[in-house]
């Protein structure tokens, strides 16, 4: 409103707020959030749209990401490369969709790609092994482990066919409220 | 949660919780042409397909089988753990694959945007993707995707679906779009040309300059202008970001649910903000720049005063006895150029001769003051509480426990290391728990089983009701025989709030050991009936404490000596408020602190003290209910309470910090918030609202002090103060007869609660009705879910017999073909 900053221009910021869930004063913060991760990397001026990606490792390093057992996960499917290399658009994207304001379906959509490990739109039974071992740090035996996976698609799954589809994710969501508040990461 | 109250609420938060009906149809209608263009597509896909080999077909199918046959044999528990079950589910044929891939409930899903994202998302990376696609897409995916098929993409497909996305986008209202934009699960470098696709072409419609007239135009002017104010006020309230670090810290290290009760905390500080505000501008102010004329004698400032509330402070702005009972008026001369603070008098200050009077009627200041406070938290309580209670709402089905579980109830803001560990460490027992409860059967409770259990729980019971009960009388006696009236033994005034805010903080103990030797169903039961026993108890404390103060000594002041029953009530109550705080300081102190030290070096236990969510919370809404109760008798009593939140909070962080750690069953954040905002609202503000209104309707004011003095009720002011103003102003007359129909009339309050009474029922029935449908819906859901299981295998079965009936032709014709070589 009143302050002169000169990373953005104004139609960038404005883009920016109509695309996420941040105001302007959390854009800005979010960037320099973003900058300092590698601050000889990423340039104090955005107004020509300079293609840089923070690598993986420093995301992963970041305070709020670095004991998520999910975080790899989170960075390769907010990440364009699919790498978990993440420029400042996917790293406001990320934030966004881990926001407390994003709606229930946009969070579902990103959960069930981030529990799926192979990307190819289900959540299969490796999946789901892979899920629970990130979750109880292979505190788990292999038969609890397989037993679970077996219930949970018992449970689950409406069609059928053996694993997860986003439609089953979404109907398992309904009877979880506390969805919105669990996957909400501050910054 | 903050963000649920109203007053953090911004624009963000509105978009995002508006997920009704109405959004999902205009969705729908605008992107159904898209989807039905893309099923023709894959139609042609599938016939393609299906002209492939039948030899392909069948390697895929081997493939498939041998992946698979490690999965053999592992049958469904319904159908019997010894057979092979025959739909074990990976062995079905790319055939049958194929038309499950293409079934309407994949290709319309439930989310539209999903759906729309995933097509575009898609058809990016296809594109992305020049080379061929490597090794590892070839996925046994069911999917018609492009990957297993190796068919050949076009830009124009991109082209297709990014033009209708914008034409959806431009058919929307502005604000709509940005809606619809924000919850699109596209990255935003897509989003941001989306949307300047969208604007740009907006922007190149001719705008039309004689369609709008000149009044609605303004009209639109002041609206925008109203909503921009409006949006830069909530950007102001949210930049002041209190706590933002320590909530942060909080929920990285504790998880949720401890952090609920800090977020309430902010809650309630907003509150008794808001009232402090209210008060402070409109009664406090105006009075306290017009002292009245001095009283009596002066009374020095002994430290004292701060925790009695008595002494210096009895003749201050702080309490009820100060107020004047006239209007103050202030003389207003041209060359003074004095400001008068905001008058709700119309009266001005009129040119002409010198001194012109303005005039702010105390009385009805106060009298209004307070209505409309009480009136507004009203409303915004009931709003958050109704909105609390719309998220939190779902239907209790214990059949995807275990789902809810894996996916749900990890939780993302806990970023410390140990924290991290000890709710990996909980997550895996709550699923081992889970796991046995399901394996194991239960077991029956013979007669005598549970007529022993009914017999524990009565006589708990009966203990629980029998101690509040004691409790209750002892207080009666104690203001009976023992309470001081008179100001002069000040530290003995001190005495009954030490009293109640010991027996406050005892008698929980005393349920809890009760509560040791009952058995529950389950934790969240024994949560929620040790939260009723702690309500229960104070509830009747207070009872008893209001009949006393409102009952006898409003009624006996003169015989009991004193003259200004309105201001020892008020002190009354911030002494409780203050003693109910050292309390808080002492129980901190040895509860938590103490208690860690004695675990761990005396018992030598690994795990620290939990954090008690429920009891903090509670002791947060008695504290709010009493600065409620004192409000109309001490109205800076908010200003008090704020300081208290305020070390409050610093004091409940750091001791957190030190002592305790996390609760260890998984606490259900929403359904807890709605469970506290409703005890802030129904016991607690109700309660201290139909106080309050006694008060002023019922009660005889204080003939001596106080700014209704010589009236028969407070709320004569009101009417006295409004038929003043219809003498100077004849027109508004109909004001008068507003006031003296509607505000006074009884009948017209009991015809507004009973229609009330009658719309909140018919909502509950409404709700009720919802509810059974829901669970109707989802026995057809499931019912139509076995007969999707009975179709899949009957499928396979018609194509594992074409192809049986198949196979040997091929090799009788292989066979022919090999003996004409």
């Amino acid at each position: 409103m009143g302050n002169k900053q000169t990373i953005f221009t104004a139609q960038q910021l404005d883009a920016y707020q109509d695309c996420t869930f941040f105001t302007r004063k959390e854009i800005i913060r979010l960037f320099h959030r973003y900058r300092d991760l590698a601050p000889q990397l990423i340039p104090l001026d955005y107004t020509n749209k300079p293609d840089v990606k923070v690598p993986y490792e420093l995301i992963g390093s970041m305070p709020e990401l670095k004991e998520n057992p999910f975080r790899q996960r989170i960075a390769e499917v907010f990440s364009e490369d699919g790498e978990g290399n993440m420029t400042l658009d996917d790293f406001l994207d990320m934030f966004s969709v881990l926001s407390e304001m994003a709606p229930r379906d946009l969070k579902a959509y990103y959960a069930f790609k981030i529990y799926d490990f192979n990307n190819d739109d289900y959540i299969c039974k490796s999946d789901l092994e892979k899920t629970l071992n990130k979750l109880t740090r292979n505190e788990l035996s292999e038969d609890e482990s397989r037993l679970v996976c077996e219930k949970v698609i018992d449970e689950a799954d409406l069609d059928n066919d053996g694993r997860l589809s986003l439609e089953d994710f979404q109907h398992m969501i309904v009877r979880a409220p506390d969805f919105l508040s669990t996957f909400h990461i501050r910054i | 949660m903050a963000s649920n109250f109203g007053f953090s609420q911004d624009p963000h938060h509105m978009e995002a919780g508006l997920e009704s009906p109405v959004d999902e149809r205009v969705v729908l209608h605008s992107f159904s042409p898209l989807i039905k263009e893309a099923s023709p597509s894959s139609e042609e896909r599938r016939e393609a397909v299906e002209m492939q080999d039948l030899a392909e077909e069948q390697d895929g199918d081997d493939q498939a089988f041998l992946s698979s046959s490690a999965l053999v044999g592992r049958g469904r528990g319904r159908l019997g753990a010894k057979q092979v079950n025959p739909l074990v589910r990976a062995r079905w044929s790319a055939a049958t694959q194929r038309v499950l891939c293409s079934m309407p409930s994949r290709t319309i899903g439930r989310s539209q945007n999903a759906v729309i994202s995933q097509c575009y998302n898609r058809s990016v990376r296809r594109l992305r993707r020049q080379s061929q696609p490597s090794i590892r897409d070839f996925s046994l995916s069911a999917r018609p995707s492009i990957r297993g098929y190796r068919m050949e993409v076009t830009s124009e497909d991109e082209e297709n679906t990014r033009e209708q996305l914008v034409k959806n986008l431009q058919a929307l209202s502005a604000g709509d779009r940005i809606r619809m934009l924000r919850a699109m699960p596209i990255n935003m470098t897509e989003k941001s040309e989306l949307r300047k696709l969208a604007c740009s072409f907006k922007e190149k419609r001719p705008r039309s300059s004689t369609g709008i007239s000149f009044f609605s135009r303004v009209k639109y002017y002041v609206i925008i202008t109203l909503q921009h104010g409006w949006c830069s006020w909530l950007s102001f309230l949210q930049s002041l970001q209190l706590w933002q670090v320590a909530v942060k810290t909080i929920g990285g290290r504790f998880g949720t649910g401890v952090l609920s009760y800090f977020l309430f905390l902010k809650t309630l500080l907003l509150f008794n903000v808001f009232h402090f505000f209210v008060n402070g501008l409109f009664l406090v102010i105006p009075q306290a720049v017009n002292p009245p004329r001095p009283g009596a004698a002066e009374i020095s400032f002994t430290g004292l005063e701060l925790l009695t509330g008595g002494g210096y402070f009895t003749d201050t702005v702080m309490f009820y006895g100060y107020y004047t009972n006239s209007s103050l008026n202030e003389t207003c001369q041209p060359s003074l150029k004095l400001t008068c603070a905001g008058a709700p008098d119309p009266a001005g200050c009129r040119g002409g001769d010198g001194a012109t009077q303005m005039s702010y009627n105390i009385p009805a200041a106060y009298f209004f003051t307070t209505g409309a406070a009480f009136f507004v938290t009203c409303i915004i309580l009931v709003y958050s509480m109704s909105k609390s209670f719309g998220q939190s709402f779902h239907i209790k089905k214990s059949r995807s426990n275990l789902t809810t579980k894996v996916f749900f109830s990890w939780d993302f803001k806990v970023i410390k290391k140990s924290s991290v560990k000890l709710q990996a460490e909980n997550l895996c027992t709550q699923l081992k728990e889970l796991l046995s409860e399901v394996n194991c059967r239960q077991v029956e409770k013979s007669q005598v089983q549970r007529l022993s259990w009914l017999a524990v729980h009565a006589l708990a019971w009966t203990m629980c009701l029998a101690s509040t009960l004691a409790c209750a009388c002892l207080v009666f006696f104690f203001l009976d025989e023992h309470h001081p009236l008179s100001p002069n033994d000040e530290a003995s005034l001190l005495a009954l709030p030490a009293l109640v805010s010991s027996i406050n903080l005892l008698q929980p103990g005393f349920f809890n050991a009760v509560a040791w030797m009952e058995e529950y169903d389950s934790p969240s039961v024994r949560a929620y009936v040790a939260i009723f026993r702690n309500l229960l108890l104070k509830v009747s404390v207070l009872g008893v404490l209001c009949y006393h103060w409102l009952g006898k000594i409003a009624a006996n002041s003169k015989s009991l000596g004193l003259t200004c029953w309105e201001s020892y009530v008020g002190q009354e109550l911030y002494r409780f408020l203050l003693m109910d705080f050292i309390f808080t300081i002492l129980d901190t102190l040895f509860g938590e602190f103490l208690w860690k030290l004695f675990s761990q070096r005396v018992l030598r236990r690994q795990r620290k003290p939990v954090f008690d969510i429920a009891r903090n919370v509670l002791e947060l809404v008695y504290g709010q209910t009493l600065a409620w109760l004192g409000v109309l008798f001490s109205p800076l009593l908010p200003a008090v309470q704020i300081i208290k939140l305020l070390l409050l909070f610093y004091m409940k962080k750091t001791s957190l910090m030190m002592n305790c750690q996390a609760p260890r069953r998984p606490w259900r954040a929403s359904q807890m918030t709605t469970f506290f905002i409703s005890l802030l609202c129904f016991p607690s503000f109700l309660g201290a609202a139909v106080c309050v209104t006694y008060t002023i309707w019922m009660l005889e004011p204080s003939a001596e002090c106080g700014p209704f003095r010589k009236l028969s009720t407070m709320a004569m002011s009101g009417k006295s103060w409004v038929a003043e103003l219809v003498n100077a102003h004849p027109k508004l007359a109909w004001l008068c007869w507003v006031h003296s129909h509607l505000v006074e009339n009884p009948i017209f309050l009991f015809v507004v609660a009973g229609i009330f009474l009658i719309v909140t029922y018919f909502h509950t029935q409404v709700v009720d009705g919802q509810r059974k449908i829901i669970v109707l819906l989802q026995e057809q859901i499931e019912n139509e879910g076995q007969d999707k299981k009975f179709l899949i295998s009957k499928l396979q079965m018609a194509h594992e017999e074409k192809r049986s009936t198949s196979s040997p032709r091929q090799e009788l014709r292989s066979r022919e073909d090999s003996c004409m070589d």
